[in-house]
């Protein structure tokens, strides 16, 4: 019982850390209908950013936080603005293929900089507390609440502000709304600051948790983040936090249970037979497709 | 001298002129097979050129079977599969076990087209599963199904301690030849090239162009989806296993998601739903990643930006939707001209 207790905690961490980066994915889906594919770097740029405050400017925990966020949300309002914005209208394909070109350059790019892992330096103390068994970090508590007021804070914007009447508007019809003067560029760069940011507080909450990084570490964990929002449905906000914690739960289950190499498989494993049952995800729903 | 009355030709136009002869002109395309066929039988065997450039030859071949392959879904087919690599670690692994550890080590070089072929099947009996899926999931959801696979067929076969596990299978023979690679590519371009020009190979056009109006119109959507997943997934099989017996050795992190990635760049460099522009796109690739090697860890950070640029000012790569007269059947250009006749008379018609 305390270990199934000790293992839900872990996954708890971990799937707060897949959600963050998930909603980034999540959101711009949902309004540009293209999939970020360098959402999972740009996590990985949240990181460094952080290991560079810490490191150079030696800022305690909240600004480096902040710095990492900003840094990262401005660096993914100009990767709109420069190459997602002009492809627009082009095809669906072009837009994806430039992401992953994208990705792919903010990898290389920290490569030469960093071409070796960094071990980021401890922001926060530790401590361990033991209750009945269960061991817990402050880290740990710290991961989930912070990630878990972050999400109600997207929440609340997207569903109580006008700019988050504007987002889903523009996801719900991108040629009427800015008809009825919504502006639709300055909507999809708030997007994109938010999505982003939120990535890169996953990202800098993942270098206190796990401290050493480097500038791949994106790809894993940024594909199994957009495979979070898609159990979760894709385009819907709530839908990617749950993906994010029903994948963090399968995945230190499989890790706790099974030898830790089928981690993976069994996550993958999991994802296909949610599809079949549920093609368009948990809160999904199937576009009806007009003939 | 008798002066001619027409005025001298520009540089350019005669270069569309000659371009014109060549790409009208079929017969050069047999004499440059046997050109190629007898070229990669003398390369090695006189070292016409450095072992270097001779790797990097095999390289384009093996990089031009894989882009071709994955063209076929992700160009001809409409969809998105980002899980290519998958299907290549079956057929190295397929053709690295079997020439390491089963064939006899000195009946090797008569075998391993074999053990190729082996690799071939073996993918394709997987693409088999994979096709299942795509008859409900399209679109997004069909990528995470792909994905999912590479993940899956990377770790199972680290959790195989049979074949080597995460540490690999090392000491493969270097049985990839030349004329083995050249072999392969021309009978990929063929065989793709007629299987898209055939009644099945049109069934999976009709699928990208409308899925619900293809099925109305009684194409089999189930049958090509499963032919054009088995065809693509047989190629990169192959391309795999020859890429195993040059590169002699394989892990599963070779196999990485990274591989897929740098197949779907080459597709999209050279053009969606293209046989010229897949063998254009993966030779660009390869050789331009080789050439920019002086500018170090710089080139990774070039590389992509290049796509980046590309992607901007021409979305559809170098040669989307557009080909080579030399892969386009005889009927079919004559159509084109027919039916190009008739507009442009058409728009006299209308003009005047």
């Amino acid at each position: 019982m305390t270990t199934f207790l000790q293992q839900t905690l872990n996954a708890l961490q971990l799937g707060s850390i897949y959600a963050l980066i998930a909603l980034g994915y999540t959101m711009v889906y949902g309004i540009l209908t293209m999939i970020n594919f360098a959402h999972g770097d740009l996590f990985m740029i949240g990181a460094f950013f952080c290991f560079l405050g810490a490191t150079f400017l030696n800022l305690p925990f909240i600004p480096s936080l902040l710095l990492s966020m900003v840094g990262v949300a401005m660096l993914g309002v100009t990767i709109e603005r420069v190459a997602y914005r002009p492809l627009r209208s082009a095809p669906r394909v072009s837009a994806i293929i430039t992401a992953l070109g994208v990705g792919i350059f903010l990898e290389n790019f920290t490569l030469v900089f960093f071409p070796y892992p960094q071990s980021v330096p401890t922001l926060l103390k530790t401590v361990i507390w033991n209750i009945g068994g269960v061991t817990i970090s402050n880290l740990q508590i710290l991961i989930i609440v912070v990630a878990i007021l972050m999400m109600i804070m997207l929440d609340v914007i997207v569903q109580k502000t006008k700019v988050g009447m504007a987002m889903r508007a523009i996801s719900w019809d991108k040629s009427v709304v800015p008809l009825m003067g919504v502006p639709l560029d300055l909507i999809i760069s708030i997007t994109f600051a938010l999505g982003t940011s939120l990535g890169a507080t996953a990202g800098t909450l993942y270098a206190i948790a796990f401290p050493v990084i480097d500038p791949y570490m994106g790809i894993l964990v940024g594909w199994k983040a957009f495979i979070a929002a898609v159990v979760g449905g894709i385009g819907n906000i709530r839908g990617a936090m749950i993906g994010g914690f029903i994948l963090g739960i399968v995945e230190i289950m499989v890790a706790a249970f099974m030898p830790s190499t089928y981690r993976d498989f069994v996550a993958f494993g999991v994802l296909l037979i949610l599809l079949i049952f549920r093609p368009y995800g948990i809160l999904g729903k199937p576009r009806p497709q007009k003939v | 001298m008798a002066q001619t009355s027409h005025p001298p030709l520009t540089l350019r136009q005669k270069l569309t002129q000659l371009w014109e002869k060549i790409a009208t002109n079929r017969r050069l395309l047999p004499i440059l097979l046997v050109v190629g066929l007898a070229l990669s039988f003398l390369i090695p065997e006189f070292n016409l050129v450095n072992p270097y450039v001779q790797l990097i030859m095999m390289y384009v071949g093996i990089n031009i079977i894989l882009t071709l392959s994955l063209n076929l879904i992700n160009g001809y087919m409409g969809e998105f599969s980002v899980g290519h690599a998958g299907f290549m670690a079956v057929g190295a692994y397929i053709s690295a076990v079997l020439t390491t550890q089963i064939f006899a080590r000195d009946l090797n070089p008569w075998l391993f087209p074999l053990a190729v072929l082996a690799g071939g099947i073996g993918a394709a009996l997987i693409g088999l599963i994979v096709a299942i899926p795509s008859f409900k999931t399209r679109g997004d959801y069909l990528a995470i199904v792909t994905l999912a696979f590479n993940m899956i067929v990377k770790s199972v076969i680290e959790n195989i301690e049979a074949i080597g596990g995460p540490r690999g299978i090392p000491g493969i023979p270097r049985l990839t030849t030349l004329p083995w690679v050249f072999i392969w590519t021309v009978l990929a371009v063929w065989v793709i090239r007629n299987f898209i020009y055939s009644n099945h190979g049109r069934g999976v056009l009709s699928i990208r162009e409308d899925e619900i109006a293809s099925d109305l119109m009684s194409v089999n959507t189930r049958k090509s989806k499963l032919l054009a997943f088995t065809l693509s997934s047989f190629f990169a099989g192959i391309a795999g296993a020859l890429f195993a017996h040059v590169l002699q050795f394989i892990s599963p992190k070779v196999f990485d998601i990274l591989k897929s990635t740098d197949i779907l760049i080459m597709v999209y460099l050279g053009g969606i739903g293209s046989i010229g522009g897949s063998i254009l796109g993966a030779s660009i690739f390869t050789i331009l990643l080789e050439l920019l090697r002086p500018l170090g860890m710089w080139r990774m950070v070039l590389m992509p930006l290049v796509l980046v640029l590309l992607m901007l000012f021409r979305p559809r790569g170098i040669m989307g939707m557009r080909e080579f007269r030399w892969f386009v059947p005889i009927d079919d250009l004559e159509a084109t001209r027919r039916w190009r006749a008739r507009k442009e008379a058409g728009d006299a018609a209308a003009s005047s």
